[in-house]
């Protein structure tokens, strides 16, 4: 797949994020936005997977944990044009009945979801179960995961942090989407994360940054990098610096859209900034 | 009223080690998780036999259950163990989450429950954990009565598709149920067929319940004793059978009556066949200090207590 073909399906998937929060009235826009080219890369350039072929246990298949369920937006889009399951579904985000719950469950059965996340801090330690499985069953495929950065002030992932160093579980890869920002401000202002950089490389971790996490390619080199330094002893970090919002300009930057719907005019005006590539649903 | 004997006395937390061992040797897939407390948990000889699935975690139980949910995902059967306090209340968001609401088949292994921890006093003893962990839907509900059932209990959770609550404690207390006995989970074990009243107990309880049950038949009263060894599902049909017998019951447990056994088995009768209840627990106060023995005689759980509800509860239904 070309850039400009992952760079088309970016834009697809913001219209998605916006439509789906819009018809819903609820859910968060801001990180979805922000994370669109990471769960681009990932889904269509990165992960060893079935999308067709989804299995709970997903043996000898990579396999991917959100820890920050409110962006499910970007990852409920992103599954679907990957070909887990319909995009018609997008339709159904936060409705009753839907499987496209507000935060995501297995519990919904569907297809690309392991486990339930949405209460913070702590889809690390499961991706770390899930490694430790994979290694015991000598399963050389990867675990990803995604946490917020504001989520970095849980105490969970800071447990987790120090014993995936202490054992050694270096079939893992994790991405912090850094965009400074969390709902009730920046995150300098909420409790500052300090340096993050140096608290990860403190808890034993091998470090990645990347200065433009909204640029796929940047995305892309990184997580090829950082499959190169699995395997070695060392867990995997990759700080992702993002822009909350990105994609539509009054939304960029601005905490406020992190757990805000767009109401209609906003809808139309950001709607018209993103125009269709590979089909709404 | 049916004899039981002993020959020994041993505690509930060794046969949850037993079992386990047994399980490492028969079940490959079955691995175990503990937070620093090995040796109180009885997890040191899975952990020397099997070191490769044996997962020391640390003194972090969030994090504890977070791996261990996670394990499943690749077929692990993950048995997660800490002190109940550690392994219930500090975590029940985790539990919650990942665990009850990602129906992972996880074994949450609980000792040193209620106040039979003794010594170390209020803030490790906890007596909210059956309530907390019965409120979760998909959660199984297990609390054993002495070192055999605990061992076959063990054992039985293994093949039991799903989350599990495994609540055994530290003191030794009499081991009369038989050995390599085949552990049923939400089937009620009738100890004494009686008619004049039920007593329903779990855990520590259970054999007091007995003991009661030998001075009840000195007085002339005929009682049935049975052990509710799982809280949830609770063996509906048995209780209300009893119940319809002996129309008065006593439950019995080493635990807070908010969230309790007891509070199990007065929803369900009041829906379905309302009877006199008694329930002995612990009424709203936390524990402290001391000896064991002398903690169950100050919370009213000892054998005389529940003497005293079943006389109580059989004048209630009378008048």
């Amino acid at each position: 797949m070309t850039t400009q073909e992952l760079n088309d399906i970016c834009v697809q998937v913001r219209r998605d994020i916006l439509r789906m929060t819009y018809e819903a009235q609820s859910g968060h826009p801001g990180g979805s936005l922000g994370c669109v080219e990471f769960f681009t890369a990932l889904y269509f350039k990165i992960l060893n997977h079935d999308p067709k072929k989804f299995s709970m246990d997903g043996v000898n298949e990579d396999l991917f944990f959100l820890s920050n369920g409110h962006i499910s937006p970007v990852w409920y889009s992103v599954l679907a044009r990957a070909g887990y399951f319909g995009i018609k579904e997008l339709s159904t985000f936060r409705k009753l009945g839907s499987q496209l719950q507000g935060h995501p469950t297995n519990d919904k059965k569907l297809n690309g979801i392991r486990i339930a996340s949405g209460s913070l801090g702590q889809g690390l330690s499961a991706s770390i179960g899930a490694a430790l499985t994979k290694k015991l069953n000598n399963d050389k495929s990867i675990v990803y995961c995604l946490t917020g950065d504001g989520e970095l002030q849980e105490g969970q992932i800071w447990e987790a942090a120090m014993f995936a160093a202490a054992k050694k579980v270096d079939n893992i890869i994790v991405t912090v989407d850094y965009n400074k920002k969390q709902i009730d401000g920046p995150t300098d202002d909420v409790c500052s994360l300090g340096n993050v950089k140096e608290k990860w490389k403190a808890f034993g971790w091998n470090v990645i940054e990347v200065e433009n996490g909204n640029n796929i390619e940047c995305v892309i080199s990184a997580l090829t990098e950082a499959k190169l330094q699995t395997n070695k002893g060392i867990p995997v970090v990759i700080l992702l610096k993002t822009i909350m919002g990105k994609g539509v300009d009054f939304m960029e930057n601005n905490h406020k859209w992190h757990g805000t719907p767009p109401n209609k005019e906003q809808f139309e005006k950001a709607i018209a900034q993103l125009k269709e590539t590979v089909g709404d649903y | 009223m049916k004899k039981y004997t002993y020959t020994e006395e041993k505690d509930t937390r060794s046969g949850f080690g037993e079992g386990l061992l047994e399980l490492g040797k028969t079940n490959p897939n079955v691995v175990a998780l503990c937070a620093d407390l090995t040796g109180s948990l009885k997890m040191d000889a899975f952990a020397k036999e099997f070191p490769s699935r044996f997962i020391q975690v640390g003194i972090a139980e969030a994090n504890m259950i977070g791996i261990a949910a996670g394990m499943t995902i690749g077929g692990k059967i993950p048995f997660a163990g800490s002190f109940a306090n550690f392994v219930t209340g500090r975590v029940y968001d985790q539990i919650r989450q990942v665990v009850a609401y990602s129906n992972k088949n996880v074994k949450i292994c609980a000792s040193h429950a209620g106040i039979t921890l003794g010594e170390d006093g209020a803030t490790h003893q906890i007596l909210e954990d059956i309530g907390l962990m019965k409120m979760l839907p998909n959660m199984t509900v297990i609390n054993t009565c002495d070192f055999n059932q605990t061992k076959a209990a063990t054992i039985a959770i293994a093949s039991h598709k799903g989350p599990v609550y495994l609540r055994f404690g530290r003191p030794k207390v009499p081991n009369f149920t038989p050995k390599d006995q085949k552990f049923e989970i939400g089937k009620a074990i009738i100890l004494n067929e009686g008619k004049d009243v039920t007593i329903f107990a779990t855990g520590h309880l259970v054999w007091k319940a007995v003991e009661a049950g030998l001075i009840l038949e000195q007085k002339g009263i005929d009682a049935e004793i049975i052990n509710i060894h799982t809280i949830k599902p609770l063996d509906v049909s048995a209780v209300i059978q009893s119940a319809k017998k002996t129309k008065c019951v006593v439950t019995a447990e080493e635990h807070m009556r908010n969230g309790g056994l007891g509070d199990s088995i007065a929803q369900l009768l009041s829906m379905n066949f309302p009877v006199p209840v008694e329930m002995l627990a612990v009424d709203d106060k936390f524990g402290e200090s001391g000896k064991p023995e002398e903690l169950m005689v100050k919370y009213g759980l000892d054998t005389t207590n529940i003497v005293e509800a079943a006389q109580k509860v059989i004048a209630r239904k009378q008048s």
